[in-house]
């Protein structure tokens, strides 16, 4: 119990492994049962907010993603999760609804572990600290415009709001013209958000009902 | 305690006897870790004024608030904990084992290799190249190069430390030669698994695990390890007992990994891993107790020390601040408990706690103690190192204190169903508070930072006579007469 190689066995590999094995092995042979879905399964038809974004900004709309298309669709989804990720918007906002706290009244339907048993939660977005409100229920709540005056601007539709802006988001203003069109990132990101929750959840009879 | 199978030679010939520790090297890993704590530092003071609404420069994409955070949090752990923790180990292992470094050269190629990927690491963050893995947020590209230098780190104080073959080893040596290999799984598990392998809830148990094992798995076992030798080096007495410093160790060994899965409490992972995560956490605790029992008892009749030395005085403050964590932790890891602070700044005050008030303090206090001997200068000011603890440690305390009482008011807010911003606009003073304890912090850094600068200049005292050790024969071809 005091040498060097005892301790590297038992404590450094077998404790290890045991914590593996109980901790990460055993949930994952647990939820072996739900297949992993691809996004053509988790995102199987265009939300009519992909529509809507072309329809509000078709410049640069067409810049970004060309035509209204399933492909374009699962793209500008790939993009704004990594956006998502890169701004590091999940660490004020969490992805998941507990079942308790009134989070069920407050956001929507309690998350369930086939929703994220599939490649846009690789790796999990559950999020650990919420300074925004949680987004798992998000899509389809506000409407696009909403949203990009928040990524440009958030005090500007929430005065209290301590959410960074993006500017980045947008096409550059020429001549103080404002506001610009969100550019293919933004575009992008505000698709993602208004997906999220959207997804065929196998517990509910599509559509998704709202919680008061 | 003193350090075994050493000789004591001053002016040593070169040719038969080298240096058993390379004081360079410590030196240099000390004060990188120390630069790369306080760019971590002004960048955590940056985001925090974001929640004030005076970022000042929140219009530059590179610099947005959320890039910068993960730069904060990141540095800690793979500038400033990696930097000093792998300082204290080239200074103590060699000591403890009576060899050198194995392979010396490589150690100090490793340090420059460790500071480009840090520069790397804060380069793809802000260019938004983030990996979402909390606290493993370094690039899936940039991986492979934190685990190599982690891996090489290990490998020079593990081959010393494995040399020393079937005879017992110090409490350190326990704590040190698990770190090397829990760190390399740690790393690997948390960065790729979930990343490539495992979707989902499943991956998410593992995220958790990953982040739960960094701290302790890779940081605390070095930092107690640590402690175990200044302590007592310091006291000029040995631990007070061996049998609690066992349970102590394998208690942690134990059930330290198996708690990863409580940062996910009521999520969609299956509940016996989470009621797993919170009875360990729990157990764990009453490990802790023995630990911090131990190193009191040590200190008996010897209170005073607290008084005059200042590097005890750190040591002592970071295991009051150590048990008060996992006091919170024991308490905050219960579901009901959970109910209310999960999501909350409870949170983010409880992992300064541990991250500043603990491993921070120790190893300020390492560096008091160490950096004369580094430099051979003494202290420009011991005023200028009291001002050092006091402002880190008022800062501290105020900051988790604060974050304490504004978790709890944001839970309740959130459950009682107050709306959104209403816990926004109520969590503004807190935060304004957060800020200014933050500037005491980083104003207690900058008393330490001038107090460096200044020594440098200071009257030389008698140069520091190192421990020496023969050349190697069978190395280096020499034969030591």
């Amino acid at each position: 119990m005091e040498r060097v190689r005892a301790i590297l066995l038992l404590a450094g590999v077998f404790f290890f492994a045991l914590s593996f094995a109980l901790m990460g092995v055993l949930p994952m042979v647990t939820l072996s049962d739900l297949p992993t879905q691809t996004l053509a399964e988790v995102a199987p038809v265009v939300q009519e907010s992909f529509v809507d974004l072309q329809e509000r900004w078709p410049a640069a709309f067409d810049k970004a993603f060309g035509e209204v298309s399933l492909e374009s669709y699962h793209a500008a989804l790939r993009r704004g999760r990594e956006i998502y990720i890169g701004e590091g918007c999940w660490h004020c906002h969490s992805q998941f609804v507990r079942p308790v706290s009134n989070e069920g009244l407050r956001f929507g339907p309690v998350s369930i572990a086939e929703e994220y048993q599939n490649e846009m939660q690789m790796p999990v977005l559950f999020g650990t600290r919420r300074v925004g409100p949680d987004l798992t229920r998000e899509g389809g709540k506000r409407p696009n415009d909403w949203h990009a005056a928040h990524f440009f601007d958030p005090p500007s539709v929430v005065p209290s709001s301590v959410m960074p802006r993006y500017p980045w988001l947008f096409e550059p203003v020429v001549g103080g013209v404002l506001p610009t069109p969100p550019n293919r990132d933004g575009l992008s990101l505000i698709a993602y958000v208004q997906w999220l929750g959207k997804w065929p959840r196998p517990d509910v009879e599509a559509p998704v009902a709202e919680s008061p | 305690m003193t350090p075994a199978a050493v000789v004591a030679l001053p002016a040593a010939p070169a040719d038969t006897l080298v240096p058993l520790v390379d004081l360079t090297l410590v030196r240099r890993h000390l004060l990188a870790g120390f630069i790369w704590l306080l760019t971590s530092m002004f960048a955590g003071l940056l985001v925090s004024l974001q929640f004030l609404g005076h970022y000042p420069i929140d219009f530059v994409e590179i610099f947005s608030p959320g890039r910068v955070r993960m730069v904060h949090t990141n540095l800690v752990a793979f500038g400033f904990l990696l930097n000093s923790m792998a300082g204290v180990a080239y200074w103590i292992v060699p000591r403890l084992t009576g060899l050198r470094l194995p392979w010396p050269r490589v150690a100090r190629f490793n340090f420059w290799l460790m500071q480009l990927m840090d520069v790397l690491l804060i380069g793809l963050l802000l260019g938004g190249q983030a990996q979402a893995v909390e606290w493993g947020e370094t690039p899936v590209i940039l991986d492979p190069l934190v685990a190599l230098v982690a891996v090489i780190f290990f490998l020079n104080i593990g081959a010393c430390m494995f040399k020393i073959g079937r005879r017992p080893v110090y409490v350190t040596l326990w704590y040190f030669s698990a770190a090397t290999i829990w760190t390399a799984l740690t790393y690997l598990m948390g960065n790729y698994l979930p990343q490539f392998f495992v979707p989902g809830a499943a991956g998410g148990a593992i995220a958790g695990l990953y982040i739960h094992d960094l701290v302790g798995l890779f940081v605390t076992p070095l930092g107690w390890g640590a402690m175990y030798f200044f302590v007592p080096l310091l006291l000029k007495r040995p631990i007070y007992s061996h049998a609690l410093s066992l349970i102590g160790f394998w208690g942690l060994a134990f059930f330290y990994p198996l708690q990863g899965v409580h940062h996910f409490l009521w999520s969609p992972i299956p509940m016996y891993a989470q009621y797993g995560a919170v009875v360990s956490t729990i157990a764990v605790e009453i490990v802790v107790a023995t630990v911090i029992v131990n190193f009191f008892l040590t200190l008996r009749g010897q209170m005073d020390q607290l008084r005059t030395s200042l590097p005890l005085r750190w040591f002592y403050t970071g295991m009051i601040l150590y048990f008060t964590t996992c006091l919170q932790c024991s308490i905050q890891v219960l579901l009901s408990v959970q109910k209310i602070i999960h999501f909350s700044d409870w949170v983010v005050g409880h992992a300064h706690l541990v991250m500043f008030g603990v491993f921070g303090f120790w190893l300020f206090g390492i560096m008091i103690h160490l950096w004369p001997k580094l430099t051979g200068r003494p202290w420009w000011s011991e005023k200028l190192n009291a001002w050092h603890y006091w402002l880190s440690t008022a800062g501290l305390v105020t900051m988790f204190l604060d974050l304490l009482v504004a978790g709890v008011m944001q839970g309740f807010l959130w459950r009682d169903l107050a709306p959104w911003e209403a816990s926004v606009i109520a969590s503004v003073p807190f935060w304004a508070v957060r800020t200014v304890a933050g500037m005491t912090i980083a104003a207690g850094q900058v008393c330490l930072a001038w107090n460096m600068w200044k020594s440098r200049g200071a009257r030389a005292h008698a140069p520091m006579v190192p421990y020496f050790t023969p050349v190697d024969a069978t190395r280096s071809g020499a034969s030591p007469t």
